[in-house]
């Protein structure tokens, strides 16, 4: 067993589960818990030492037993320096310090004399350590706009870390901001908008682009690869030079201020990546299939109705998604056409909430959790295809 | 037999992307060169407003004689700036009605006002009146004659299709004391976020790629950032940041860990002190692109796990008979076989960082330092309201796209060469 070994897995390992009881600890303060010291001194030395114990005692008691009693001891300890916390916050602590002893119970004196294991170590603990870090950073923001739009601007003002749910006030009155935004902000139209303008673009962008990508697929004419790599070229130019001509253009059309301009514009932004994804899925279906088609009397427009559209529905579904999450998220075009209410869409109405008289906050962050929520259910539901469609068209976002 | 099949395919392959083509050359590349004209030209936003010929009916009874009414037309033209040329007006009257005395500049007949009022210049404004009688002694009905709207047209100059053309945009955009600023604050901003995003994306690239419980879970949390809307979470963001009630703030000195509020989007430069050298960081600049990696990296983790789960395993085995560690494992293995994606990535994300406009508008909004080139078309075109100059702040990005295009095509074809 060498010192190095010993003294890297004892620092590391009681680092890290510092950093837990750390998130754990800004979590719960966050419920209005008066918590104002990490303990860094304290829980790091217990730490260490609890750690010294988990490989003195090894194999010789049960493996179960060992991690709980270690947990429970942790607890304890933790239970003795803060004071005035409620049972639940200990029982959080307790669970945590269950996970983090379960994680270092195979690490024994076998373990740590072996070659390399110092280094295996850091990343196994790098890894959990990334694991736990890149969710809490990812997710509280998240989490944050959720409990927000549960609170008032008053009891927020009053204490601006509480931001634990009153479950006793009733759901009325903890839906509040829900009902405020979608009954005096109008949000139930920005909705309706904004899901005919999204469902509009996927069909109307689908219905350019499939006969398109299966021309640039299977058929061969003149300019064919100019055209495949215009297609690419053009994907890659992006909102903001647009947006200038088509505000002249569209302001003196009349274009402005209706849905029809934004059907227009989100089609032709994101016809380009739709035919390149769907032209790349149609190569790979068996010509075969369409020569028996043509053999059998079929046209064009049979063969891609009877032969390529049932094969490729992956393809298109992850298509459709992918353009519907487009749309849906798209905030530059609806900011510079929409300047009427009854047209808004709901990112354009969430930014004239912000920017127009002091709106409480409650209410932005409701409106923005009736946004986010359709677009991160359907992630959710439909990642396998969402994923393909973000990878295939990943080049832009 | 077959050069006429052929003919037929060219013909179906024509019409099934006709539509397409038509569509993004008239949305896309039509805007994208009309972008040249316009920035060569002095428009600004009011001047998009055509100029329109405006009359105002108002109809009054006369009081002495209830068999005459007088109709007063004010008339005005709606811009400011331009003259409208060649006015044409036309009403309609009802049957039993005519007018006592007509200028000479009106005529009326079978039931028609019609009048050809010549020039109006800028703001010209003017009552037109003409007094009517009835023809058969009936009572005139105010609300009859209201009912008829009058129709006026006339010609106007478009500022945006005439042939006067100048060269102030681009001086205005080169001269400017803060252009070289815009540009270094514009690639600082892209560089560190490009990098950023693709070192975090590889972090949790190699996290993920190893087995642990609520793997597929973890990896669909990683994308939320990417897939939800960026209003929603720039203005999360704002809200955690804020000086006196965010969150952040509350937190750090709830910990004391530092001592008062630190506006993270709103100060320009923050000093620190390192190792007795004092360093002028900028603040609100970093914190946006703090933003843009989180937001972003969720790309970059995509990209590189999807390389990374297809690196046959027998090499990590032979590396680990060889007894290697972690690090060598991964300088040795996975970097080079990773580093192909990481450099299209890296042009890719390069581009779209460049012309980034929402997160920094919503976050900042172009204040303390964080004047983006995209940020300055906006600024330029709708908040200073000079269409011409925000153009050609935008024909300067599109120069700058196209040497990126320019390298990047030429990296894609090398590439493909090597396979």
């Amino acid at each position: 067993m060498k010192i190095k070994n010993i003294f890297t897995y004892c620092f590391i390992s009681s680092l890290f589960l510092f950093s837990l009881i750390c998130i754990w600890k800004i979590l719960v303060t966050l419920q209005g818990i008066e918590l104002t010291n990490f303990n860094f001194n304290k829980l790091f030395i217990f730490g260490i030492i609890l750690c010294v114990i988990n490989l003195l005692v090894g194999n010789k008691l049960n493996l179960n037993i060992k991690i709980i009693l270690l947990a429970f001891l942790f607890s304890i300890f933790d239970y003795f320096i803060s004071t005035n916390l409620p049972i639940w916050y200990s029982f959080g602590i307790f669970l945590i310090s269950l996970f983090f002893f379960n994680n270092i119970k195979d690490y024994d004196k076998n373990f740590l004399s072996k070659n390399h294991s110092s280094q295996k170590l850091f990343f196994n603990f790098l890894t959990l350590f990334g694991i736990t870090l890149f969710s809490f950073v990812i997710l509280f923001p998240f989490y944050m706009m959720l409990v927000t739009s549960f609170k008032t601007q008053a009891l927020l003002l009053l204490n601006p870390l509480d931001f634990s749910i009153n479950f006793a006030q009733g759901l009325p009155e903890l839906f509040k901001s829900y009902f405020i935004v979608f009954k005096d902000y109008n949000f139930g139209r920005y909705m309706l908008t904004s899901t005919i303008v999204s469902l509009g673009t996927v069909i109307i962008t689908l219905i350019f682009a499939i006969p398109a990508a299966y021309a640039v697929a299977r058929l061969n004419f003149f300019g064919k690869n100019f055209l495949s790599t215009s297609i690419l070229i053009i994907y890659l130019f992006p909102a903001i030079v647009l947006v200038i001509p088509l505000y002249t253009i569209f302001s003196q059309l009349g274009l402005r201020n209706s849905i029809e301009g934004l059907l227009i514009v989100y089609t032709a932004t994101t016809l380009p990546v739709a035919i390149y994804m769907l032209q790349g899925y149609f190569k790979s279906i068996p010509k075969e299939l369409e020569e028996a088609g043509i053999i059998d009397g079929q046209n064009w427009l049979g063969i891609i109705f009877k032969i390529i559209l049932p094969l490729s529905l992956p393809a298109i579904s992850s298509v459709a998604l992918y353009v519907f999450m487009i749309a849906w998220n798209e905030f530059l075009f609806s900011l510079m056409f929409l300047d009427r209410p009854n047209t808004f869409t709901l990112s354009r109405a969430i930014q004239f909430l912000n920017v127009g008289a002091e709106t409480p906050r409650q209410y932005l962050m409701a409106g923005s959790v009736v946004v986010t929520l359709p677009i991160l259910i359907i992630f959710v539901y439909f990642e396998k295809y969402l994923v393909s469609g973000l990878t295939a068209g990943s080049v832009k976002g | 037999m077959s050069s006429k099949l052929a003919k037929i395919e060219k013909r179906t392959a024509y019409l099934l992307i006709l539509p397409s083509v038509l569509l993004v050359f008239s949305i896309i590349l039509f805007p994208i060169f009309s972008n040249i004209w316009i920035s060569f030209k002095n428009v600004e936003l009011k001047d998009l407003r055509i100029p329109e010929p405006r009359a105002k009916k108002l109809v009054k009874s006369i009081k002495e004689n209830p068999n005459q009414i007088k109709v007063i037309y004010k008339l005005r033209n709606s811009s400011l700036t331009q003259e409208i040329t060649d006015v044409k007006f036309k009403d309609k009257y009802p049957d039993n009605i005519e007018p006592i005395s007509l200028n000479n500049k009106c005529q009326f007949k079978s039931n028609l006002l019609k009048c050809e009022l010549g020039n109006w210049p800028k703001k010209y404004r003017e009552n037109l009146e003409i007094v009517f009688q009835n023809t058969n002694n009936q009572e005139i009905f105010k609300k009859e004659l209201k009912s008829y709207k009058p129709k006026l047209s006339g010609k106007s100059q478009n500022i945006l299709l005439t042939y006067e053309f100048t060269l102030n945009n681009f001086k205005k955009v080169i001269k400017d004391k803060a252009f070289i600023d815009l540009l270094s604050t514009t690639f600082y901003y892209t560089f560190f976020g490009t990098i950023g995003a693709i070192v975090f994306g590889i972090l949790a690239a190699q996290m993920v790629n190893q087995k642990f419980f609520g793997r597929t879970f973890m990896r669909s949390v990683l994308l939320f950032p990417y897939v939800a809307p960026v209003v929603a979470l720039a203005y999360t963001w704002e809200l955690l940041l804020d000086p006196t009630s965010g969150t952040l703030n509350n937190l750090l000195i709830n910990y004391q860990i530092i001592d008062g509020p630190i506006n993270l989007l709103g100060q320009k430069y923050v000093t620190l002190n390192i190792f007795g050298f004092d360093f002028k960081l900028r603040l609100a600049l970093t914190t946006v692109i703090i933003f843009e990696i989180w937001r972003y990296f969720p790309l970059a983790f995509l990209f590189i796990l999807a390389r990374l789960q297809a690196i046959p395993k027998e090499l990590y085995e032979a590396a680990d008979v060889d007894g290697a560690n972690p690090i060598q494992k991964f300088l040795n293995i996975t970097l080079p076989q990773i580093l192909a994606v990481i450099s299209i990535l890296f042009m890719i994300r390069f581009i779209w960082n460049f012309n980034k406009f929402e997160d920094i508008f919503l976050l900042t909004g172009g204040a303390s330092g964080t004047r983006t080139l995209p940020i300055n078309v906006y600024q330029q075109g709708f908040s200073i309201g000079d269409i011409g100059m925000g153009s050609a702040v935008s024909i300067v990005i599109v120069v700058f796209l196209l040497i990126f295009m320019f390298i990047y095509f030429k990296l894609l074809g090398k590439r493909a060469d090597e396979n």
